[in-house]
């Protein structure tokens, strides 16, 4: 594809985001045939995939149709830990012309690689988001999203670059240097992680700068952490920009497997590259269209590392409607929660996303919190502190306990556990420059 | 009449409230009054100084949560049956007392209380109506 033909630098629409109106019949043709190569590169290429079909009894001949790929075995992310550095690979080295690995919390990092090919498609992939999301040639955009091993920053610019954005390769951290140069180089969109900018927002009030008076940000592309419709009505109220989800990770190609549009009703997932389908994380069978359960996806046109059946762990459902956009790829809903990141305390499952959902319910604003588990006598103690703003504050202490009892008894209500709530002091709960944290768990884990 | 009172929100550990005082001095804030209420692990500290908004600029930019409210000031004859009296004019218009704390100079003869009610002005009347001084800021500091 020609990128920025002349007579389309002034047009609204864009050739590269036709493939997101493909006829649903010819997407899963094109679908299909690339199903089929991948399946058959991979058998060829990587010794845990041909060894896992062999024990399934399965040639890669037996995919004659996508409703085929429910057969083919699962890929996790302990397996691309167990392959490190490259063994999930296909291509030799002198095809890779780029790296990237997540940050491992335990252990080795997975790695992740990408021939010339790779990343084109994943800048034309986050051309399509950006493009949904209203950024154009033209727009000034800070990148907060971290430089680096993290896909996040290299692989929004990759793609900002693509559309002829002029682009402020700022990475996160410093937060009063990022409202000064957002300030200063007139810059009018952003991306980033949503708990990044909610912290930016308040620094930016704390220097007593009025995002909606004094910068001209419109709109954002925000990811890498789930985050709620709360959470985007509060940006868009505090900071008048415009909040647009993205959805991506490392595994797959990084940020631009799906992305919302206009509607801001969902994420498309480009489904021309990406194969989704989303099963009951219990059984791992297909669960029907609408009903909630873990997204798998298959990449369909990775070259270096092609991914057949990754679980992502994302809890989600699939939009059974059409989107008003008329965008043909379907859309899954937005990710509010992580199957592994469910809690279990006191024997029963919690969520940290239906604490933040009990909190809102209490205060029109999400509070910065910090949930913290502790166990006393065997039994887990549920505690959650909630920072005070001044406008929850009142003069009286009676006031003070009730909002306390009402933040308590909304906890109860949703996770039928009884929190202690603690009220803390503004900025006492430590602030991420990235991904927030939200969990301490001090919890000894029995053997 | 009305006074303006700044109510900030501390964590019960030690060291907050010096902290907070420390911030207040360096700026070169000099409190009137004032009053701390806890509440377990939380207090709310209740301040007057002479230049409320500047005390209420260093607080919130020093990310403290804090909010103002009006109160009255009024003086409190500084002998037995004092107080009584006070609160006596207000029972009888059935004037509530939300709260209440001493003012730490004096007035001549009377002493200084700070009182905080739902309706201030009902208060502010009933109590001129049954004599008594209500201070404002100028009569303060």
């Amino acid at each position: 594809m020609i990128p920025h033909l002349w007579n389309d630098l002034e047009g609204t629409f864009f050739p590269e985001s036709a493939l997101d109106y493909m006829p649903e019949s010819r997407l899963r043709e094109v679908q299909l045939q690339r199903l089929r190569a991948v399946i058959a590169l991979s058998y060829e290429k990587v010794q845990l995939f041909r060894e896992r079909m062999e024990a399934k009894g399965l040639k890669p001949a037996d995919v004659r149709q996508l409703a085929d790929v429910c057969q083919l075995p699962f890929l996790v992310k302990t397996d691309l830990r167990d392959t490190y550095p490259y063994g999930l690979f296909t291509v030799p080295m002198s095809e890779v012309v780029r790296v990237h690995a997540s940050s491992g919390t335990t252990g080795k990092p997975i790695v992740v690689g990408y021939t010339a090919q790779d990343m084109e498609v994943w800048k034309q992939v986050i051309m399509r988001t950006l493009y949904a999301a209203g950024f154009s040639r033209g727009d000034i955009v800070q990148n907060m999203y971290g430089y680096g091993l993290f896909t996040g920053g290299l692989g929004l610019h990759g793609g900002l670059e693509g559309i002829g954005a002029t682009v402020i390769p700022i990475s996160g951290g410093n937060s009063e240097r990022q409202i000064m140069v957002m300030k200063d180089f007139g810059v009018t969109a952003i991306c980033g992680t949503p708990s990044y900018f909610i912290h930016l927002i308040e620094t930016a009030q704390k220097m007593g700068i009025d995002f909606k008076r004094d910068l001209k940000v419109k709109r954002g592309v925000f990811g890498a952490e789930p985050w709620s419709d709360q959470m985007r009505q509060y940006i868009e109220s505090t900071s008048g920009v415009q909040a647009f989800d993205i959805y991506g990770l490392s595994e797959i190609i990084g940020p631009g497997v799906g992305a919302e549009c206009e509607c801001q009703d969902g994420l498309h997932i480009f489904e021309d590259h990406f194969l989704a389908e989303i099963v009951d994380p219990k059984t791992l069978e297909p669960v029907p269209d609408g009903t909630e359960g873990e997204l798998v996806i298959t990449t369909l046109s990775k070259q270096a590392m092609p991914v057949i059946r990754y679980r992502t762990r994302d809890i989600t459902a699939f939009e059974t409607s059409c989107c008003r956009c008329g965008r043909t790829c379907r859309r899954i809903r937005r990710i509010s929660r992580r199957s592994d990141d469910m809690l279990i305390i006191r024997g029963v499952n919690v969520y940290p996303s239906q604490i933040e959902t009990a909190l809102l319910k209490t205060e029109a604003s999400l509070p910065h919190y910090l949930i913290v588990l502790t166990r006393k006598d065997g039994l887990d103690q549920l505690e959650v502190r909630v920072e005070i703003t001044g406008g929850m504050l009142s003069d009286n202490v009676g006031a003070m306990e009730q909002l306390q009892k009402r933040f308590s008894r909304s906890i109860e209500q949703i996770t039928g556990l009884h929190a202690t709530v603690t009220l803390a002091q503004p900025g006492s709960i430590t602030r991420s420059e990235g991904k927030a944290k939200r969990l301490l768990d001090q919890r000894e884990i029995p053997n | 009449m009305k006074i303006r009172q700044i109510s900030i929100f501390l964590e019960n550990r030690p060291g907050s409230l010096s902290a907070l005082c420390r911030t207040l001095a360096d700026a070169g804030v000099n409190l009137s009054t004032l009053m701390l209420s806890e509440a377990g692990e939380f207090g709310l500290l209740r301040i007057i100084a002479s230049d409320a908004d500047k005390a209420q600029t260093v607080v919130e930019k020093a990310g403290y949560a804090a909010t103002t409210s009006e109160v009255v000031a009024i003086q409190v004859p500084d002998k037995p049956g004092g107080l009584a009296a006070v609160l006596t004019a207000l029972d009888s218009h059935q004037i509530p007392v939300e709260y209440m704390y001493a003012f730490a100079q004096r007035s001549g003869r009377d002493a200084i209380m700070i009182f905080r009610f739902g309706d201030l002005d009902r208060a502010i009347a009933a109590l001129k109506e049954a004599g008594f001084g209500v201070c404002g800021a100028i009569d303060l500091f």
